[in-house]
């Protein structure tokens, strides 16, 4: 009986789904020898490579590793912030 | 047809390797295929136990590879199966003793007169890994619902990928159906969503294959083990026929009854 209580008040997910939520992160990163820090410095780095050649959102950029089945692939979005100025010159 | 070769691995020890590989080959056996057992786990010889052969032993693989008997010297058969052998590990010696290339010539060498060669891998993503996968035609993966298994699994799977080997065919052993259907096991959907690999086989925990494993018997002799149905559907599905997988809620269904039943006996 209290384990029922236990579970009507509490709002923590079952384990399994715990379970399955880090071993999805866990797996993109083990796949790719990226981990999370290495792929910021990734980041930082084409950040400072790409502003040499265009104006960039920096706050606006994406990169992440998208999944499809077990191939991976790196895709950065990076939002140009020159064209817009263009436009309204 | 010459011999398919099929090795058993799984990255993370203790998941239930050596129980499949010893149910696999024994349920081939009883479909009247030939088949030659493996143990590639060298300095940690398992397989003849779990088969009930442990004392039959005279040579091992490393006496073939080096010359020192005849394959069929150190093949031990099986009296309980039409046509089951065992060429169990070397016990003194490490995985250094074999090379993927003697293991290549070994599996040559038995693939025109048999049916199946199974080979039971090490834990691990060493020599002894490398060593058992190197003449393979099928590699089956074995996990367990759990994180580190599920990890280990992932990691082995990548391996093989990159070792061009694949695509690796799963089994997900220990199951059980009442975790699962609370929330709290990580159910077959899940693990393969995140391995994203073939299916092979799904087998629930049940005790029968501790007390089969105990006997020497492989519990795909057992016509009541739940497991041992299990086994004998991979090596159906081996042999290329569609056996459908059993839903985990009627195998649920299944052990509820079976508890109650047990209760109820109990008083």
């Amino acid at each position: 009986m209290a384990g029922f209580f236990d579970r009507l008040l509490s709002r923590e997910p079952k384990s399994a789904y715990q379970a399955k939520e880090r071993m999805k992160l866990v797996l993109v990163h083990d796949r790719s020898n990226l981990s999370p820090q290495a792929l910021e410095q990734l980041k930082d780095e084409l950040i400072e490579v790409i502003s040499r050649h265009v104006n960039i959102d920096a706050q606006g950029m994406r990169v992440e590793i998208a999944q499809e089945g077990r191939e991976q692939r790196l895709i950065a979005d990076i939002p140009i912030k020159a064209a817009a100025k263009r436009r309204m010159g | 047809m010459p011999a398919k070769v099929v090795t058993v691995t799984s990255g993370k020890g203790g998941v239930g390797k050596t129980t499949a590989t010893a149910n696999i080959a024994a349920a081939l056996a009883l479909q009247n295929y030939k088949v030659v057992c493996i143990d590639a786990d060298i300095g940690l010889r398992n397989l003849d136990v779990v088969l009930g052969l442990e004392n039959r032993i005279v040579y091992d693989l490393v006496d073939i590879i080096e010359g020192r008997c005849r394959l069929r010297q150190a093949m031990i058969r099986d009296k309980r199966l039409p046509e089951l052998y065992l060429i169990p590990a070397a016990q003194t010696r490490d995985k250094s003793a074999v090379s993927p290339s003697d293991m290549v010539r070994l599996c040559d060498e038995i693939k025109p007169d048999y049916d199946w060669i199974l080979i039971d891998s090490p834990a691990g993503i060493e020599r002894g890994f490398r060593n058992a996968i190197a003449a393979a035609d099928i590699i089956v993966v074995v996990t367990n619902p759990e994180v580190s298994a599920v990890r280990d699994a992932d990691r082995i799977i990548g391996l093989i990928e990159a070792e061009e080997k694949g695509p690796a065919q799963l089994i997900i052993n220990r199951i059980k159906p009442d975790m699962v259907k609370k929330g709290d096991m990580l159910s077959p959907d899940d693990v393969l969503e995140l391995l994203a690999v073939e299916l092979l086989g799904l087998i629930p925990e049940d005790e029968s294959v501790i007390t089969s494993t105990n006997r020497g018997v492989p519990v795909v002799m057992d016509g009541k083990s739940r497991a041992g149905q299990a086994f004998r559907n991979i090596g159906q599905r081996l042999l290329g026929e569609k056996v459908p997988f059993i839903p985990i809620e009627e195998s649920a269904g299944f052990f509820n009854q079976l508890s109650r039943m047990f209760r109820k006996g109990g008083g």
